[in-house]
């Protein structure tokens, strides 16, 4: 089986080292991708002298333009499955397996990996567990399936979902915004439980007063996707 | 005609004159220049002829014919903007696209360069035997 590890990473030179050495250890088989989003410091140096596939783009495109540079790789390369794996450690090695079993048995086109599956295994502040809730509330409605963590960025796509994403990846809040356009395109999705690292250095970029307003504008995008015309 | 409507039509004239020169120089793309010249047009006739102004304005319900005017270039100027909207998304999207295709031919670049480095090794090694 052909597989793709794409990291996305945008000023992660310190954390990217432990990742490459995390993904090594755990999945020797697969070929990582680093896609160096336009860094400001090392990142692609770090990942180039760790021997890892360096995809580097010229400037910041965001997550979005990142990651389907990544699934472009896997298309034009045949990869039979593309995993997701974020930058910044926050993801564990080992538990790529999980979310690839499903793939291999062709029960599912692309498996997320959620922290809320299993009750207590994560905490967040009070506003951003709301915003999480309230995310995941419309979208199983408009999914018609049980989302429990629509912005994870930990996620496994085989053939047919690496061919839709080299075509059609959302730019502003991909995580939750893809769900929706993979719904509208007919493929199945399923969520498995895996744990995340909480972050070690750093606070994460979504803060209280700001997480509103975010909350508010992914709820847009995603009602903006379900009006769009999908292939 | 009062000195009002010579100003007004003196200053669309050299609107219309500078986005037809611009299109001259080829500062200006014809595609993006057609929404000002019909702006520019409709400004012209209707800024000139009093008249058909009025006629118009009453027509719709506006009394004060001057400001039919200004809803005219309102609207113009409304649909030049979303029309830059809708090229700059373009743009970003044809921008993004070029961004990617970079860096996939960049890293394509790197592994080519690193087999043939590799293969042109292989050969020397039996000579040292």
């Amino acid at each position: 089986m052909k597989l793709l590890i794409i990291v996305p990473a945008y000023n992660e030179e310190e954390s990217l080292p432990g990742v490459v050495r995390d993904l090594r250890e755990n999945i020797p088989s697969a070929d990582v991708l680093v896609v160096n989003d336009g860094s400001r410091d090392a990142t692609a140096q770090t990942a180039q002298t760790m021997g890892v596939k360096v995809l580097d783009l010229p400037f910041n495109l965001g997550i979005g333009g990142a990651m389907q540079a990544g699934y472009l790789y896997a298309e034009q390369n045949n990869y039979e499955i593309a995993v997701q794996f974020d930058g910044d450690g926050q993801h564990c090695a080992e538990e790529i397996q999980k979310l690839i079993q499903p793939l291999a048995a062709g029960t599912a086109d692309i498996v997320i990996g959620s922290r809320f599956l299993v009750p207590g295994g994560y905490r967040a502040s009070f506003y951003r567990m709301t915003g999480i809730r309230i995310f995941s509330f419309v979208l199983s409605r408009i999914l018609g399936t049980a989302v429990t963590d629509s912005t994870s960025g930990f996620r496994a796509a085989n053939r047919k979902v690496i061919d839709f994403f080299a075509l059609t990846y959302p730019d502003d809040y991909p995580e939750a915004e893809s769900l929706v356009l993979l719904h509208k395109a007919k493929l199945r999705m399923m969520e498995v439980a895996v744990t995340m690292r909480e972050r070690t250095g750093g606070m994460s970029s979504i803060t209280t007063v700001r997480s509103v307003y975010y909350m508010t504008k992914v709820l847009m995008a995603i009602f903006i996707d379900l009006m769009k015309k999908v292939r | 005609m009062d000195l009002l409507s010579i100003l007004a039509i003196v200053v669309n004239g050299t609107v219309l004159i500078v986005v037809v020169e611009l299109i001259r120089r080829g500062r200006l793309k014809e595609r993006y220049s057609l929404l000002w010249l019909l702006a520019g047009s409709v400004l012209l006739v209707l800024s000139a002829s009093r008249d058909l102004l009025e006629y118009i304005s009453h027509l719709v319900g506006i009394f004060y014919a001057p400001s039919f005017l200004f809803l005219i270039a309102f609207l113009f100027l409304l649909l030049i903007t979303l029309h830059f909207s809708v090229v700059i998304s373009g743009l970003s999207e044809k921008n993004k696209k070029l961004a990617q295709e970079l860096a996939l031919l960049r890293l394509e670049l790197r592994e080519a360069m690193n087999t043939t480095l590799a293969k042109e090794h292989v050969p020397k090694r039996p000579s040292n035997k």
